[in-house]
């Protein structure tokens, strides 16, 4: 289908204001009068409060109020359970949100304790200073293994072992078939800790207006229209007194979505106590803290398989680390256990997982989502299994895909957006086709790894695929409307954390209406302008709002059609939209342009046929009725050395299906940096905790992120599959690129060192752990 | 303490406590937000500015230390329609997405560009790699950097 806009690679129409520092990030709004808020947060991960002392603090001058959980009476409440437990049979979910301020125990390092208002932050920060807090230390609970166990800690006093949940999913029946395989392998596998690290850091601003009656609140949310309805409903105002902005925002990648943040509560509930804006900016070492992390989980993980390398039965028993709370529900270690099945037909399938609560922070979805261990365990499997059988990675993955036509593809187990998990559409052989090809891969192991090696070079290749449950409900929408300018408006509920929304849906506005995309207005996440839908998330943009996006503009596009229709005595039939005009086909002297038309569409005086809407706009709601699959193959070649064992990444191929594709700038955008945050959680990146629960390295000399040193040029290619469950045949492309890169690092490794029988059962890695992996066994003629 | 500067041209004068850091004093007391803070501790390089010229962190710099100084900010380096030759590249080789690192970034690149006009890959990778970016794993950045090396010659 030949498309003007939709498809083309179309620079983005937010880059003018921010690149030139004229966009607004929610810590750019400056009111007058604003007071400032700076939190005492608790040095240690688990301990009972025996008394606060905060009268130091109070006599400060220009401090304005300090609150603790007493101060805040009824105000104070755990938060809501953003995502209850899905309808699977025999689950166990024992329940235990956030508090605003902590009021009797400690539950992790840097939870909030006492809130100080102060003219400056500056002076906020002194007289957090002056607060004392005796705390008696209670042992931590740090392990998660351990966590189970009689003899540990516990988190909360009445949840027994510190168990979250404990969730067990079977299809067909894995003990049925173990005896019958021709070879079963087991492991163990370790995915540990890391956080999202969005340079922008969280931030609320709020202003309660006393005489209009109105709260204002600036938040760096993914989710605007949620924390309206929570905030509104928590303060006892109507939901039309609330209004909720997220401005543009640096960055969010899944924490910046964890309805509610303590501060999320906090700042407007003071705002309106004190009836002036108040304001509060994380730090960096506070986002550490207090900003939710992902990853943790420990695998015990088994895969039978037959003669030929064809997968008979996975069986993967994990414990995951849900932190101190857990606002968020199952949605992480469903998605590792759902995503662990991968590309692959896999007949057999016992998963079973118990989320423990920890004295750590919170953990809830950040890119990837718990995708990447599952995808991680099953490569890892396969890779094992395909050394016993002397089969090629890329043999063994071939074997066992899900052929071009059995999709739709029934999983036989519920997802995480409480659907059966059915691959709507897929077609794994070409892209593993194409990387292979770009890769040069039989070139690499015949001829380019044996002469490198001989030079005393140490070079592997990897190649891995995946699966990304994408676009899932429930539902959003979209109005799109005309000025009597010509230019035309879109406003959408969600938030906008630099995906090119801006851009991508108004390309998929512009399609329709034949206008180009610079006119069209888009507008995001501000609760006045759009006031329903869930928020920015699980790769649903460009799918659930982009569809609804395309939805209003099919119903402004038959709007237009039928007001033209009238004023040029034409059938609606022989008309058509082009150029910014309606005429009657192939006349271009009955051109009016929809400017124009939209100003008759708003009579100012006279009468109307009963029933008429005025002007030419139109709100459409999409809802799909399950999530999208999209699917990809990473493929890499790397250098070791043997002296620092820094990796090297040669090169890097991503070959990706994510359906129909609306700007294919933003979408390898999307991929590339995707890899890069891959990398950084596969080489760079680790959380480290000692046994009292504190974190050791928050700030960034300390924790790793990579840098244009170590990201290298993502090469790649497209594959188009598109999606059967929305109109534009979309699917979702928001965390492919950072999925299955630590599967990707494993293999690669594995191989530049093929003669040691090294094994990769674990991520993070970095130059120091791959070095005790390596001296393990062998010594260092071997290396 | 009293103190005067001169920013993106115009000159000013405030009264500033000694504590207060030069990118609080930029955002919050001359109302230039687009300088933004990602760490405060001197490793993002989102705060970059130019200190007579040459890019510094105002994150770990007082802005008292700058009385007298002339400074950039990227607000005096182009507007929306006039934007820099590098906002341009910047913009045409996607080499942003959230936005906020953006500023830091071009920043560090308007001195590095003058005085290095025909940088090699490698060399922009070197002088972009203390300057952090979560969403576009830099690539885009570093061809932006060729193309706007092309149209500043």
């Amino acid at each position: 289908m030949a498309t003007r806009y939709f498809g083309q690679r179309i620079r983005r129409n937010e880059d003018p204001r921010l690149l030139t520092g004229q966009a607004l990030f929610t810590d750019d709004v400056n009111l007058p009068n604003t007071l400032h808020v700076a939190f005492y947060r608790s040095d240690y991960a688990h301990g009972k409060i025996l008394s606060i002392d905060t009268e130091e603090a109070k006599k400060r001058p220009g401090v304005i109020g300090v609150y603790t959980a007493e101060d805040l009476g009824d105000y104070w409440q755990r938060g809501p359970l953003l995502v209850p437990p899905p309808p699977i049979k025999d689950i166990v979910f024992n329940e235990r949100t956030q508090v605003p301020l902590a009021k009797d125990k400690i539950c992790h390092a840097g939870e909030a304790v006492v809130m100080v208002v102060a003219e400056s932050r500056y002076i906020a920060e002194d007289a957090v200073e002056d607060i004392e807090v005796d705390i008696d230390f209670l042992d931590a609970v740090v392990d998660i293994e351990k966590a189970m166990t009689d003899e540990s800690p516990l988190v909360h006093d009445d949840i027994e072992k510190n168990i979250a949940a404990h969730v067990v999913q079977e299809k067909g029946s894995y003990s049925s078939i173990r005896d019958k395989a021709h070879t079963v392998i087991s492991r163990k596998f370790i995915y540990d800790r890391g956080t999202a690290a969005a340079m922008e850091n969280r931030g609320v601003v709020a202003n309660w207006d006393e005489r209009n009656q109105q709260l204002t609140v600036w938040d760096t949310t993914q989710a605007p229209i949620p924390i309206r309805n929570g905030l509104a409903a928590m303060l006892g105002l109507s939901q039309s007194q609330v209004r909720v902005i997220a401005p543009f925002i640096g960055g969010g990648f899944g924490p910046k979505i964890m309805m509610f943040y303590p501060e999320e509560v906090l700042i407007p509930w003071v705002s309106k106590q004190l009836k002036r804006p108040v304001k509060w900016i994380e730090d960096r070492e506070e986002n550490f803290f207090s900003t939710t992390h992902e990853r943790g989980q420990v695998h015990e993980a088994e895969i039978a398989v037959a003669e030929d390398g064809k997968i008979l039965g996975i069986h993967d028993v994990f414990v995951h680390d849900a932190g101190a709370y857990a606002p968020y529900g199952l949605t992480v270690p469903i998605n590792s256990q759902c995503t662990l099945l991968g590309c692959y037909d896999v007949p057999n399938y016992y998963s079973e997982f118990t989320a423990v609560f920890t004295n750590k922070p919170i953990v809830t979805p950040y890119r990837g989502a718990g995708r990447q261990h599952g995808v991680f365990v099953m490569e890892r499997l396969l890779d094992l299994a395909a050394q016993k059988l002397g089969m090629t990675p890329v043999e063994i993955r071939r074997k066992n895909f899900i052929p071009q036509d059995a999709f739709p593809y029934d999983n036989e187990i519920i997802y995480q957006d409480f659907s059966p998990l059915v691959y709507d559409s897929g077609n794994y052989e070409p892209a593993l086709k194409r990387a292979v090809e770009l890769i040069e891969y039989d070139k690499f192991i015949k001829e380019e790894q044996p002469r490198l090696l001989q030079e005393g070079k140490r070079v592997g290749i990897g190649i891995v695929s995946y699966v990304e449950g994408t676009g899932i409900g429930p539902y959003e929408g979209a109005k799109v409307s005309i000025d009597p300018s010509g230019k035309v408006s879109l406003v959408t509920g969600i938030g906008t954390q630099g995906q090119g929304h801006f851009t991508s849906f108004a390309q998929i506005v512009s399609e329709v209406l034949d206008v180009p995309v610079e006119d069209v207005r888009v507008v995001t996440g501000d609760t006045l302008e759009f006031g329903w839908g869930a928020g920015t998330f699980a790769s649903r943009g460009a799918v659930v709002a982009g569809s609804a996006c395309h939805e209003a503009a099919l119903a402004v596009k038959k709007k237009i059609h039928k007001l033209a229709s009238e004023i040029l005595e034409a059938s609606e039939d022989d008309l058509e939209v082009s150029g910014g005009n309606v005429q009657v086909k192939g006349v271009p002297d009955t051109a009016i342009s929809l400017g124009e038309l939209a100003a008759k569409a708003n009579p100012l005086r006279g009468a109307v046929k009963p029933g008429t809407e005025p002007g030419l706009e139109a709100t459409s709601y999409f809802g799909p009725s399950r999530g999208t699959t999209a699917s990809g193959v990473h493929a890499m070649i790397v250098s070791v050395d043997p002296e620092t064992f820094l990796v090297n990444i040669e090169r890097y191929i991503v070959v990706h299906d994510c359906g129909r594709v609306i700007n294919p700038m933003i979408l390898d955008g999307q991929i590339q940096g995707g890899v890069a945050q891959g990398i950084g959680n596969a080489f760079y990146e680790q959380l480290f905790f000692d046994e009292n629960g504190q974190l050791l390295n928050a700030s960034f000399m300390d924790y790793l992120l990579p840098t244009s040193l170590d990201v290298p040029k993502i090469e790649g290619d497209h594959i188009e599959t598109p999606s059967p469950l929305n109109p534009l045949g979309v699917k979702g492309a928001g965390e492919a690129g950072a999925i299955p890169v630590g599967a990707l690092y494993a293999q690669a490794i594995e191989n530049a060192f093929h003669d040691c029988n090294l094994e990769i059962l674990e991520i993070p890695l970095s130059p120091n752990r791959l070095y005790e992996i390596i001296s393990q066994n062998k010594t260092k003629e071997q290396i | 303490m009293k103190i005067s500067l001169t920013v993106n041209g115009q000159k000013y004068e405030r009264d500033v406590e000694p504590r207060m850091l030069l990118s609080d004093f930029l955002r919050h007391d001359l109302e230039l937000t687009g300088t933004h803070v990602g760490c405060e501790h001197g490793v993002c390089g989102a705060c970059t500015v130019l200190l007579n010229g040459e890019a510094v962190r105002a994150c770990i710099i007082f802005a008292v230390q700058v009385d007298g100084e002339e400074l950039t900010t990227v607000e005096g380096i182009g507007n929306v329609d006039n934007l820099h030759p590098i906002q341009e590249a910047f913009r045409e080789k996607h080499a942003l997405q959230c936005g906020f690192c953006t500023p830091g970034f071009l920043m560090t690149l308007v001195p590095f560009l003058k005085e290095n006009p025909d940088p090699s890959e490698h060399e922009i990778r070197e002088a972009l790699s203390g300057n952090l970016c979560r969403c576009t794993g830099y690539q885009n950045i570093v061809d932006a950097v060729k193309l706007a090396a092309k149209s500043l010659t």
